[in-house]
């Protein structure tokens, strides 16, 4: 994994979804754009896959955070209320809540 | 607002039951599935580059279609598009394939 | 090679060849192709037809029995999962980022790729049809317990269920909960319980009696 120096995000954050539309590759699901989290967990920093699916080299390395969401927010009509969903993003695609 | 066609979290279109059928593969889609990872061993492809070319076939053939077959018809995409490969020389081996074989 | 039957190697279902359709005819073209221009070699094919056919869920199978067994074998495999998958002789280093995620009696994990179909084939092998299938991508997110009810698994409303969505070059493993009454079985027997599904976390091993079965 590679190390994360720069990541400016840290276990427990509040983050934000962005709510961008645009086209390309992207890797961040339709459905958590614009749903507010937490960071859970700093996976360090990877290659940019929106970069690396038109023949790039990905870089520069973006930080990769699992971010956690409590399923209440994301759908309207979610009833167990603790179950929670993680996935995992880039930074540029996050900003503090 | 457009949302790719593969990008299904939570979409109402595909809210059905899940079919827990499976099938042992076939010969050809253990050589897509074998063609695709060597592609990737070689350097000549990125899965990247494969994901983004399945997002942008048309929709309702990337519905339409097998999984393996999705497979096929991206790394096609891709081999054209880095100039390896010439979609006429696939026709024509194709073709080569439907005589010998007979048609599909 | 016959005229009708591929005989290159590979081992799964054969089709005559006046029956394969538009895409399975369109990869031997685009192999045969490859062949010639030298851009891969037979070889190169071979050896990852070969790679996935060791790739199966026997293997993630003996990582969770292990760590049943042993729980400093568990710690490790935690903290660092293609270490510990290493100790049993897998090779999990193809993998970017492996992470094992334990099941408890308050947690339990699930595990999807909405957008596509990753998954961590290099302990598991392909991935099954259902997996890749629109409706578990879909549904997975918004429906896991639906989802697991489906699959025949009750999940009380106590538990936290926690999906992820695999949308990076992360790959998970679920570590599914020990049965109850299995003290009595030994590492092989546990390992008969871990099935596939459960290591994807749509349901729980199976219980000890299907150890003897």
């Amino acid at each position: 994994m590679g190390r994360a120096v720069s990541a400016r995000f840290k276990p427990g954050d509040r983050v934000l979804v962005k709510m961008e539309d645009r086209p390309g590759h992207i890797r961040t699901p339709w459905y958590v754009r614009g749903k507010r989290g937490w960071i859970e967990r700093v996976y360090g920093e990877f290659r940019n896959p929106e970069t690396l699916a038109y023949g790039g080299d990905g870089l520069p390395k973006r930080p990769l955070y699992l971010v956690g969401f409590e399923q209440s927010q994301v759908w309207n009509k979610y009833e167990a209320a603790k179950d929670k969903l993680f996935i995992d993003i880039y930074e540029h695609w996050l900003e503090p809540a | 607002m457009a949302r790719g066609h593969h990008d299904i979290g939570g979409s109402e279109r595909d809210s059905g039951p899940i079919d827990r059928a499976e099938h042992e593969l076939e010969d050809w889609e253990i050589l897509a599935d074998a063609v695709n990872q060597a592609l990737g061993v070689v350097g000549v492809k990125r899965t990247d580059e494969l994901r983004r070319a399945r997002e942008e076939m048309d929709s309702e053939l990337y519905r339409s279609l097998k999984y393996y077959e999705r497979w096929i018809a991206s790394m096609e995409t891709i081999l054209i598009e880095k100039k390896i490969l010439t979609k006429e020389e696939i026709d024509r081996r194709m073709a080569a394939f439907d005589k010998k074989w007979g048609e599909p | 090679m016959s005229d009708t039957h591929d005989k290159s190697g590979e081992h799964g279902h054969e089709h005559p060849r006046h029956e394969l359709g538009y895409y399975a005819r369109r990869i031997y073209a685009i192999r045969d192709l490859l062949l010639e221009k030298k851009v891969l070699t037979q070889e190169d094919i071979q050896e990852q037809i070969d790679y996935q056919e060791q790739r199966s869920p026997a293997n993630g199978a003996r990582i969770v029995a292990r760590a049943w067994v042993d729980p400093d074998f568990k710690a490790r495999l935690i903290k660092d999962p293609k270490a510990a998958c290493a100790e049993l002789g897998i090779d999990a280093t193809s993998l970017n980022e492996f992470v094992v995620l334990e099941n408890t009696d308050k947690v339990r994990h699930m595990v999807v790729c909405t957008l596509c179909s990753c998954y961590p084939r290099p302990i598991l092998g392909r991935p099954p049809d259902w997996y890749k299938s629109l409706n578990y991508r879909s549904r997975a997110v918004s429906d896991p317990r639906g989802v697991m009810r489906e699959f025949g698994q009750s999940v009380g409303p106590d538990v936290e269920v926690r999906v992820h969505d695999s949308t990076a070059d992360i790959r998970y493993l679920v570590l599914p909960i020990r049965p109850s009454g299995t003290e009595g079985l030994s590492e092989r027997q546990l390992a008969k319980l871990v099935t596939r599904d459960s290591m994807i976390g749509v349901v729980d091993a199976l219980p000890a009696s299907a150890a003897r079965a």
